[in-house]
């Protein structure tokens, strides 16, 4: 199935779009609506943008599945390290030890009404992240296997 | 060390999880280094999960609050008393359904090390029977109701993707996808349930709802959808029929766990009516109690008597596990009923409830001891259909002791555990109604025909030439055998410290319901 060149320039250009996007969704989890799960399936969207626009074999050449797969159980993993680090430095399975301690997330929260800092939750953006990476996997692979049955090549 | 046995129940779910996340990259190694981290995996389940049940037969129930500074204090002191994280809270009852998880996950994965090593895709594969036993494990310890349909669903889709993993000209999806939508859809039911009491009493631990329930028209729209989704997952009778299906398609390796699957689902019946319901039922405790009995006769009858004409040996044996669950809501729905009767309780409500609890963990051991034995036989002679084969006995001399075992454990024949069990269930139930224990006794009459005949079909007779090259079937999977026929065995020759040890502080953990709400919340 391949779309017009209208159509495949403009997947071509909104697929960063997307990308970064679903990136910026999953980055502010920890303070605006959306969070790991949305974020990845923003990001999983473009995915399924350039595979609607292209054939399937085409798309094959430009997304490998096992980069995708990888993606999965890498955000995965980091999901139970960043839980397992909790129990490893004091306090139980997915305690916050980041919370407020300076550094990485670590900033103190403002008492009050107040926008929100990036920089703050601790354990929650990376545990966003770690979600936001396994969707966008595990989506994409759904995707590219259920569009696998599209004829080629129809007018 | 004393830090990690605080972390048990944590470790309970992160071993599986972690070993199922890790497989697609270990997988890349090559196979050998799979197998080991497989086996490794299973043997790490096996002992955390042994360990943390020893520890609460040992010292009593546990707790552990996810993420919390400190895990053991269920009410944070900023928080007015009440609990606000995902807390695990395993009595006796709990830590028995993760014994019978533990012992048969480790039975299963070994014995799928061989069984399996034939077919292509085993690192999702393994990592899917990872993600159900971590599934199971979660629902049976974990004490919040959201948690639990998370746990519910896990279980469900990893089970009906292994239930359709060897396609089988389509046969196998069509099962898969047969339980997958049931499993959605009562886990939809769930979910509704859940949201009814949290928008009630907004909450989610059960030992808080438990404590504030007043048994509003709501909440008894929220009993009947927790209670009729969990006894479809476990296999009683008026929906019984994804079972049959699912059982004899599924992988053998994965129809013995999906067994235990089913019993978490009747683990999560029982705790909703006794923990979660018990004292607003106080008037209708009897109306409640017949309706476990009366899915209990109804799943025993109608079980045993449409396994009597199969073909099919596992389909065969998947209307006997429909038969044998049964038992179980047999027994405890006798020990229901008479919940507000002091003296009948004492006097054989308790003994029902042991009995039927007891065969949980029986029926775990034996069923999955035949669903290996006849996957051992599927894996040498490639046929399910019991008119195909015979006089197997001269060739798989292992398998045929191990289906001794488990045939006559199923039919309640006396040294075995079957007959442990169903002793206690027959002459409790006696005292509460005669007619109810003559049933029983002529349900498990006609399974000792049915698993004579079966017997006989397989293993007796004289060699057939079709299967002059069958051999016994691999040590990993005949170990895998001989670790269920142990605990067979075992539990059948000594049930008394069982019994004492194990299956009364669970009977104790279901009826003294206030304990379980004083664990969370403090004091009487």
């Amino acid at each position: 199935m391949n779309m017009t060149k209208i159509v495949r320039t403009t997947a071509d250009v909104l697929y960063p779009f997307c990308l970064v996007f679903g990136l910026y969704i999953v980055a502010h989890g920890h303070l605006s609506p959306g969070g790991g799960f949305q974020g990845g399936s923003v990001m999983a969207t473009g995915v399924a943008l350039l595979i609607v626009s292209r054939s399937y074999t085409a798309i094959l050449q430009r997304i490998r599945k096992e980069a995708l797969k990888l993606c999965e159980a890498i955000g995965l993993l980091m999901f139970l390290v960043a839980a397992l680090s909790g129990l490893y430095i004091g306090g139980s399975f997915l305690h916050n030890w980041l919370a407020g301690a300076g550094g990485l997330f670590g900033t103190p929260v403002a008492f009050g009404p107040n926008p929100g800092t990036f920089n703050t939750a601790g354990v929650v953006p990376i545990l966003n992240l770690a979600v936001g990476l396994e969707v966008l996997g595990g989506l994409a692979v759904i995707l590219l296997y259920m569009l696998s049955g599209l004829r080629e090549n129809t007018p | 060390m004393a830090t990690l046995l605080q972390h048990l129940p944590a470790l309970l779910v992160a071993v599986p999880l972690f070993a199922a996340f890790t497989l697609p990259l270990v997988g890349r190694t090559g196979a050998p280094a799979r197998t080991a981290w497989v086996f490794l995996g299973a043997l790490l389940t096996a002992a955390t999960g042994l360990l943390l049940a020893w520890q609460v037969f040992a010292h009593g129930p546990l707790l552990y609050v996810f993420g919390a500074a400190a895990p053991h204090v269920p009410t944070p002191m900023d928080s007015g008393g009440i609990p606000i994280r995902i807390i695990f809270q395993i009595d006796a009852l709990g830590a028995l359904m993760v014994v019978i998880a533990s012992l048969s996950s480790l039975a299963i994965i070994l014995y799928s090390l061989a069984s399996d090593s034939r077919h292509s895709g085993k690192d999702s594969f393994y990592s899917l029977l990872f993600l159900l036993v971590a599934g199971v494990l979660g629902m049976v310890s974990t004490g919040d109701l959201f948690n639990f349909f998370v746990f519910l669903e896990i279980s469900s889709l990893s089970g009906a993707a292994l239930v359709a993993y060897r396609v089988d000209k389509g046969q196998a999806v069509e099962a898969g996808l047969k339980y997958a939508l049931l499993s959605t859809v009562g886990a939809l039911a769930f979910l509704v349930a859940v949201g009814l009491l949290f928008a009630q009493y907004n909450a989610l631990n059960i030992a808080v709802v438990a404590s504030r329930l007043q048994f509003t028209p709501l909440d008894q729209i929220a009993l009947v959808l927790l209670a009729i989704p969990l006894a479809m997952k476990c296999g009683a009778v008026p929906m019984h029929f994804w079972t049959p299906d699912a059982y004899s398609t599924a992988p053998s390796s994965i129809t013995a766990f999906l067994v235990v699957s089913s019993q978490a689902s009747l683990y999560g019946l029982f705790r909703i009516l006794f923990s979660l319901y018990g004292h607003l039922l106080e008037f209708s405790w009897l109306t409640f109690g017949w309706f476990l009995i009366i899915l209990g006769v109804l799943s025993m009858f109608i079980g045993v008597t449409m396994a009597i004409p199969q073909k099919d040996v596992k389909r065969l044996m998947a209307y006997h596990a429909v038969s044998q669950t049964g038992y179980m809501l047999l027994g405890v729905g006798v020990g229901l009923a008479v919940l507000g009767n002091a003296e009948a309780l004492t006097a054989y409500g308790r003994t029902a409830m042991a009995g039927g609890l007891f065969h949980i963990l029986n029926h775990a051991m034996y069923k999955g001891l035949l669903f290996l034995t006849a996957g051992a036989i599927f894996f040498r002679t490639g046929t399910r259909n019991l008119n195909k084969l015979g006089g197997l006995g001269h060739h798989m001399p292992w398998t045929m002791v191990f289906f001794m075992i488990g045939a006559l454990a199923i039919a309640g024949i006396p040294p075995f555990n079957g007959f442990a069990s169903k002793f206690l269930i027959y002459e409790s139930v006696f005292r509460f109604s005669p007619f109810l224990s003559i049933i029983a006794m002529l349900v498990s009459i006609l399974t000792l025909a049915s698993f004579v005949k079966v017997f006989h079909a397989m293993f007796m007779g004289a060699a057939r030439t079709e299967f002059a090259q069958v051999r016994e079937v691999p040590i990993p999977m005949i170990a895998g055998m001989a670790i269920l026929a142990a605990v067979v065995i075992v539990t059948g020759l000594m049930p008394r410290p069982f019994i004492d040890h194990m299956i009364l502080p669970a009977v104790n953990a279901l009826v003294d319901r206030a304990d379980y709400i004083a664990a969370i919340l403090g004091g009487h």
